[in-house]
């Protein structure tokens, strides 16, 4: 499957950073524990599309704006 | 630019506190850690003082210091690396700079992201220990951690605690003595190498190549560029991942660990019924029990009865006053007035003195006094700069605020907030802000001048002038709500239906059209989610105390000037010149008696004063209805005016501030002219 935006994940997939945008933003993303080439679990995807990821035991809440600037790729387990 | 100015006055303000401790030559020791790993209750055991702890990432940048045995101990606010992203950023790494001994506080169900500071402080070059708190929570989940393989691989003392349960604690004094300067990867000192010369501090050193202009700008050498930052912070967090991966070890595959309502508080499917409950809990709590019952009775029992009457009673005895006493009486629908004069002071006639404390001490009397010298008016009058402000600001507005952040002290350390931001994240994107902004705009509810501190919290300049408009054109706080909700729910069901209609579309289009045309860009939401758990009580109550406490600090002073103000204007007599002016608009546009007008300019003064001005009015039910939606639109009262331009600056300050007037007066007239 080729690469997508997280904005476009469906809820309870697994996925990998590809790229992050660049900037202050990928700094703060960093620190939270999401770098590129990181797998991460899409736990839930609000309506308007907030997105809820986790990595390991972290849950993180990001803003749709935010999520169609980062650049997945869908993991089949 | 602002930023900087903002900057260097924190920093003078550190450099104060921070050089009192080299002075006497003590060293410092500073906990440092990422928010809500339970930094606090550590420093609360070696200082045995408390400290804001907090769930939800920047409240206020509070910095707290306590001797402990020979030095000096400081809490640092919770961040998630030592850079200048935010206030607390900087605040905490200003601390840390000047740190000898840094006790690093770890959640180790968090190990990955909470490691990354860890190695930041130690690329720092920093003497650290690192205490890995929530064993508890960690046993509790079956996941291993190997602290003293995690202490080997970092080169510095780890040891476990617990802070909910006191362990660990004892092992403190341990980690101040050993604490060690750990590994740091050998790469890091040929990237430092060159600015170590010039600036002679490995820490400072390593933040200016992380592309930390302020410290640079300290030294006057060129600053890193984003791409160096980026490159050690990827190396940084790749170390993070390993280490982890080594040390932590998770003995069943448990999958997955969701707490069920925190998950269901985030979908709006389930977390709009949630929502909805607390609101009722909250209301019954803030709405009714508060500022009904406890203000009722400290306002007008302890405030007006008790301090207002013996102190102007007092005052009365050395100047010239006209009192008057209306006694109610249920079974005689008539009020029983009297009016005394005392054209020299209460003692010239002990009879009349007599009769008046003997009538006016009656259970049901309302006693009003007026003092016709200026200076007494001024300071004990209607709007008495010593009267009117305390009693509004310790038997009205005290009880409010400390219930309003009592309550968001409980939702904070449930971990509900951070899931209430996210939920509501996408209706703000649509007015310009993200959710974070849900905080300032509820705490508006209960003050507006207290919710307007609180936007200091937001992302953007852009985010903190939307949200300051929206509090300051349309959120009622909780003085007017009351007077607001006994008023329409005495019109009936279609006027509370246009109010609320007509208020609700007014905060869409004034939010709407400044995210459509405010420069910028907003920021977009980026939050962890902490876990869900049942707030303490004993924190929640101390939280309270303290952010009571730093609210009333900060804002009580301009409840003075606020009230010298209107005193002024009272005492010169422009205030009844507003009045006259403003009253052809009430009546023909507003198409409201003339008598209205003093409700607006009282409005200026306390919001609720403007409300509750409509009382007496015989007002018919769309009249009460265009009265108050003009009144919910009009300006605030003076002090969140005052804080609003000290927040904000002056000309935006003045340009929301006007404009209130404006669309008060413009959607008011419009709707008068539909309905009425």
């Amino acid at each position: 499957m080729g690469s997508k935006t997280l904005d476009k994940i469906k809820k309870g997939t697994y996925f990998t950073i590809e790229k992050l945008p660049s900037g202050i933003v990928k700094v703060q993303l960093i620190r939270l524990g999401l770098s590129e080439g990181d797998t991460i679990f899409c736990l839930e995807r609000l309506p308007g599309g907030t997105i809820i990821v986790q990595k390991n035991r972290q849950e993180i809440a990001i803003g749709f704006e935010l999520a169609k600037l980062i650049s997945v790729r869908i993991k089949i387990i | 630019m602002k930023d900087i100015i903002e900057h260097k006055e924190h920093h003078l303000h550190l450099d104060n506190i921070l050089s009192e401790g080299t002075k006497n030559g003590l060293p410092k020791i500073v906990l440092a850690g990422n928010p809500n790993v339970g930094k606090s209750l550590f420093f609360n055991y070696l200082s045995g003082t408390y400290v804001d702890v907090s769930n939800f990432p920047g409240t206020t940048v509070s910095i707290t210091k306590a001797l402990y045995k020979n030095s000096e101990v400081y809490d640092t606010p919770g961040v998630y690396g030592v850079s200048s992203f935010n206030d607390e950023e900087k605040v905490a790494r200003d601390i840390i700079l000047e740190a000898d001994i840094v006790i690093n506080i770890v959640n180790a169900l968090h190990l990955e992201r909470d490691l990354f500071l860890t190695l930041q402080l130690i690329d720092m070059g920093k003497k650290i220990s690192v205490f890995l708190n929530f064993n508890d929570e960690l046993k509790k989940r079956k996941i291993l951690i190997d602290p003293k393989k995690l202490s080997e691989l970092l080169g510095v003392p780890v040891y476990e605690a617990s802070a909910v349960k006191k362990m660990g604690f004892e092992k403190l004094d341990e980690a101040i003595a050993d604490a060690k300067v750990g590994i740091q990867p050998d790469a890091l000192h040929h990237v430092l190498h060159e600015t170590l010369n010039r600036v002679g501090s490995q820490a400072e050193a390593l933040l200016i190549i992380e592309g930390d202009e302020i410290i640079a700008e300290r030294h006057s050498v060129p600053c890193g560029s984003g791409d160096e930052r980026e490159i050690i912070y990827i190396e940084r967090r790749n170390r993070v991942n390993e280490i982890v991966s080594t040390v932590e070890r998770e003995d069943s595959s448990r999958g997955l660990f969701f707490n069920a309502l925190g998950k269901y508080s985030l979908n709006p499917v389930t977390g709009i019924p949630i929502l909805l409950v607390m609101l009722t809990v909250l209301y019954f709590f803030i709405g009714d029990f508060v500022s009904q019952r406890v203000v009722n009775f400290t306002e007008k029992t302890i405030g007006k009865k008790y301090f207002e009457y013996y102190l102007k009673s007092y005052v009365a005895n050395y100047t010239p006053s006209e009192i008057s006493v209306i006694i109610k009486d249920e079974e005689d629908p008539a009020k029983r007035l009297r009016v005394y004069s005392f054209k020299e002071n209460l003692n010239e006639d002990q009879k009349v003195k007599q009769e008046f404390k003997h009538v006016s001490r009656d259970e049901n009397a309302v006693v009003d006094f007026k003092f016709s010298n200026l200076i007494a008016k001024l300071l004990f009058g209607e709007f008495g700069i010593i009267s009117m402000t305390i009693t509004y600001l310790l038997f009205l507005l005290l009880p409010l605020v400390a219930a309003f952040y009592f309550a968001m002290a409980l939702m904070e350390d449930s971990g509900y907030l951070p899931r209430l931001a996210t939920m509501l994240d996408r209706m703000m994107n649509r007015i310009g802000l993200n959710g974070r902004a849900v905080i300032p705009i509820m705490l508006g509810f209960g003050c507006v001048t207290m919710a307007t501190i609180t936007t200091r919290l937001l992302g953007s300049e852009r985010e903190k002038t939307i949200a300051t408009a929206i509090l300051m054109y349309v959120i009622p706080c909780s003085a007017q709500l009351a007077v607001i909700a006994v008023l329409l729910s005495g019109a009936g069901f279609l006027p509370i239906l246009i109010y609320v209609s007509v208020i609700f579309s007014t905060l869409v289009v004034i939010s709407t059209t400044l995210n459509k045309f405010l420069p910028g860009q907003s920021t977009p939401l980026l939050i962890d989610l902490p876990i869900m758990r049942l707030p303490k009580l004993d924190n929640a109550f101390k939280k309270t105390f303290f952010r009571t406490y730093g609210f009333m600090k900060e804002a009580s002073v301009w409840f003075f000037v606020g009230a010298l103000f209107v005193g002024l204007l009272d005492v010169t007599g422009l205030l009844v010149l507003f009045q006259d002016i403003l009253a052809p608009i009430t009546t023909h546009w507003l198409k409201l008696p003339k008598e209205a007008a003093t409700a607006f300019v009282m409005g200026v003064v306390r919001r609720d004063f403007g409300a509750a001005g409509l009382f007496g009015l015989h007002l018919m039910p769309m009249q009460i209805t265009v009265a108050l939606i003009t009144i919910t639109l009009f300006v605030p009262c003076i002090a969140a005016f005052i804080i609003m331009i000290k927040e904000r600056g002056m000309k935006e300050g003045l340009i929301i501030w006007f404009s209130a007037w404006i669309f008060a007066f413009l959607i008011g007239g419009i709707v008068a002219q539909i309905i009425i």
